[in-house]
């Protein structure tokens, strides 16, 4: 009975044939570690996000004059709405969280490098989209802190010679924050940026599932099949790393879950206190700082004493990421077999990237604005580096199966 | 846009002070205690409520998880009338009457809604904000506070607690400069209440607010460890399974 359904629709679309390609004849290594969790994770995240941005929108006013009181109505009349709240709230931090350790395996293992380079592109691509998302979504609430981020992240364009004004006035769709700028922002939250979003996610899938995932060896386990063409050392994505990414899941979910019941504002990172303030044009808070997953690039922006190079680096500090395929080059992928200089380069990156991101949260006294200039020229100095070592770095004999 | 920016100008030196980095105590409220919740409530609708609105919440989501009937709650808690001129009812927002217009011209300010201000402030900054109100005949209205420099807000429970004066001491800092070191309070005209009686007072009142911030806090809490429990359980479970299937992969 099955079987034939089965059948008819294979006629007429091919359903089989994508959950083989993508699922049960989908030939994953057999020696991902802990860090292969995090792919599965983010998809799943980004589902949570969406299934429980539906349910907030069906509450939710984008208007000025009760986009903050709709939030408090979720919070108290809605029938667990402040559950479904605080998922999109915990959700958010949560796929920053997952991301940054989904690229940080990238960097690794070597992911990015050919013949993957498109996949880490995509990747690099939702990332960006990601962060849209997340500051567009982030003015819904409607807090002091909402509207003041929003204010000095969007005066940023106005740094831009000529086109810098115009540009951000055409963003704004008013001379300050404004109804006009949440009722476009909560549009381009809830269907634009999560079209792209699935669309490149859509990408970044396609494109790993055509040349095959990396593993911590950096072994190509498309080099070597057995007599039906399948790889020595991989096997089916389903059902074995379903079954294991189920685990993933379930961890993770725990650890969501205690953010989520027990701390749901963080300590004021997660949703920051001020937020609790409704928006006030005339009211600028004492410290105006971004959500952590930004700070590590307002550092780097507050670094550099003049606004527009301060700009220019911020952007660049993302951009450079996106060059990454070409600046390492390094024909050794796994951080298991790479030189000391990739390792202490690699510790020096990370250790900026964390100090970054602590310093965009502090208020910038001169000494915090020193450090972060000396972290900026780390992370900066990272891809600089990693250009001129990678070439002739001292590599250890990659194996020629992965190790297990 | 000129305007604006010259209010944020003007605006900018005073918010800087307004944390003023003064220390605070620490509040003894306990959410789980709904005696004092209530006493709250009642302090709450009787001294804040002529002025503030708490116009997120309603008066019978308080009942609801106070434990008291839509009658109890409307002979406590309701002393307005809605605009037919009936007793506002029980499922009203806790709104109040004076206008924003009148309220921006009479303190100079905006009077802040206090739904969520616990969130915002922080128990404690709340505590120690309600109890540290003293003279200062440079402010409009004779008052000044510890926490809040040249705060808009009389000190409306001055009738409770009596009006006290702050003793400040000269100090020379290490580069030579002097500077006012905040000694101590001193009660200079005692109120109804003794100081055990007002810090209890404001302590059930701050517990409210907290309470009022996020009225699903407890049950949010409660929830969140069956959630865990379960998670817990699964995943051996979810182990269990992986462990069977990948015994065959070596």
């Amino acid at each position: 009975m099955f079987k034939s359904l089965m059948n008819w629709v294979d006629d007429r679309f091919p359903a089989t044939k994508m959950w083989n390609e993508h699922l049960a004849e989908y030939y994953a290594p057999k020696n991902f570690n802990f860090w292969y969790f995090f792919g599965s994770l983010a998809l799943m995240i980004l589902v949570i996000q969406i299934i429980s941005g539906i349910f907030l929108t069906m509450h939710y006013k984008p208007d000025g004059a009760l986009a903050f009181a709709s939030v408090e109505y979720i919070m108290r009349d809605v029938p667990y709405g402040w559950l479904i709240r605080y998922i999109h709230s915990t959700g958010a931090t949560a796929f920053f969280v997952v991301v940054y350790l989904h690229m940080f395996r990238g960097l690794m293992y070597g992911s990015f490098k050919k013949p993957r380079e498109l996949i880490w592109l995509f990747g690099m691509f939702i990332y960006l989209a990601l962060m849209a998302e997340a500051f567009m979504g982030y003015l819904l609430p409607w807090g002091q802190m909402s509207y003041w981020g929003a204010q000095v992240i969007i005066s940023l364009f106005g740094a831009l010679p000529i086109i810098g004004e115009p540009l951000t006035l055409w963003i704004r769709g008013d001379y300050v924050i404004s109804d006009a700028t949440l009722n476009r922002f909560f549009a381009l939250h809830v269907i634009a940026l999560p079209i792209v979003l699935l669309g490149l996610v859509v990408a970044h899938i396609l494109a790993l599932h055509e040349v095959g995932s990396n593993n911590p060896d950096g072994v190509e386990i498309k080099e070597n099949k057995d007599a039906n063409g399948i790889p020595l050392d991989g096997i089916p994505f389903h059902p074995y790393y379903s079954v294991k990414d189920i685990v993933g899941v379930l961890v993770f979910l725990f650890f969501f879950s205690a953010v989520l019941f027990f701390a749901p504002e963080g300590g004021g990172y997660l949703i920051e206190y001020a937020n609790f303030i409704p928006s006030d044009p005339l009211k600028t808070p004492e410290h105006i700082a971004p959500v952590w997953y930004f700070t590590p690039f307002y550092a780097i922006l507050r670094a550099v004493p003049d606004k527009l190079m301060g700009v220019i680096a911020m952007g660049g500090a993302i951009v450079v990421l996106f060059l990454l395929p070409w600046l390492d080059q390094c024909k050794v992928k796994s951080i298991r077999y790479r030189g000391t200089s990739f390792k202490v380069l690699l510790t020096a990156f990370v250790v900026a990237f964390i100090a970054l991101g602590w310093l965009g949260m502090q208020p910038a006294t001169p000494i915090l604005t020193t450090l972060s200039r000396i972290f900026s020229v780390v992370y900066f100095g990272f891809f600089v580096a990693l250009y001129f070592t990678s070439k002739n770095e001292k590599t250890k004999p990659v194996p020629e199966r992965v190790t297990g | 846009m000129k305007k604006f920016l010259i209010t944020f100008l003007l605006a900018f030196p005073a918010l800087a002070m307004a944390s003023g980095g003064a220390h605070l105590d620490r509040s003894p409220n306990d959410l789980t205690d709904k005696e004092s919740l209530k006493r709250g409530a009642e302090s709450f609708v009787k001294y804040c409520m002529g002025c503030h609105s708490a116009e997120y919440m309603r008066y019978n989501r308080i009942g609801k998880d106070l434990d008291m009937t839509d009658i109890e709650v409307a002979n406590t808690l309701i002393f307005t009338r809605d605009s037919s001129g009936e007793q506002t009812k029980p499922g009203a927002l806790m709104k109040i009457s004076m206008s924003k217009k009148f309220a921006q011209s009479s303190f100079g300010t905006k009077i802040p809604d206090l739904t969520v201000i616990a969130r915002a402030r922080g128990a404690d900054w709340l505590y120690t904000y309600l109890r540290t109100f003293y003279l200062d005949d440079s402010r409009p209205t004779g008052m000044n506070n510890r926490v809040f420099a040249d705060v808009g807000m009389p000190h409306v429970l001055w009738k409770l607690q009596g009006l006290q004066k702050a003793n400040f001491a000269t100090e020379k800092d290490a580069d030579g400069n002097e500077r006012q070191v905040f000694r101590n309070m001193e009660i200079v005209k005692p109120g109804t209440m003794n100081v055990e009686e007002y810090d209890a007072f404001v302590t059930d009142l701050v517990n409210f607010l907290v309470y009022m911030g996020e009225p699903v806090q407890l049950e949010r809490k409660s929830l969140g460890v069956y959630v865990l429990i379960f998670l817990f359980l699964f995943s051996l479970l979810a182990y269990a399974l992986k462990k069977e299937y990948w015994k065959d992969i070596h």
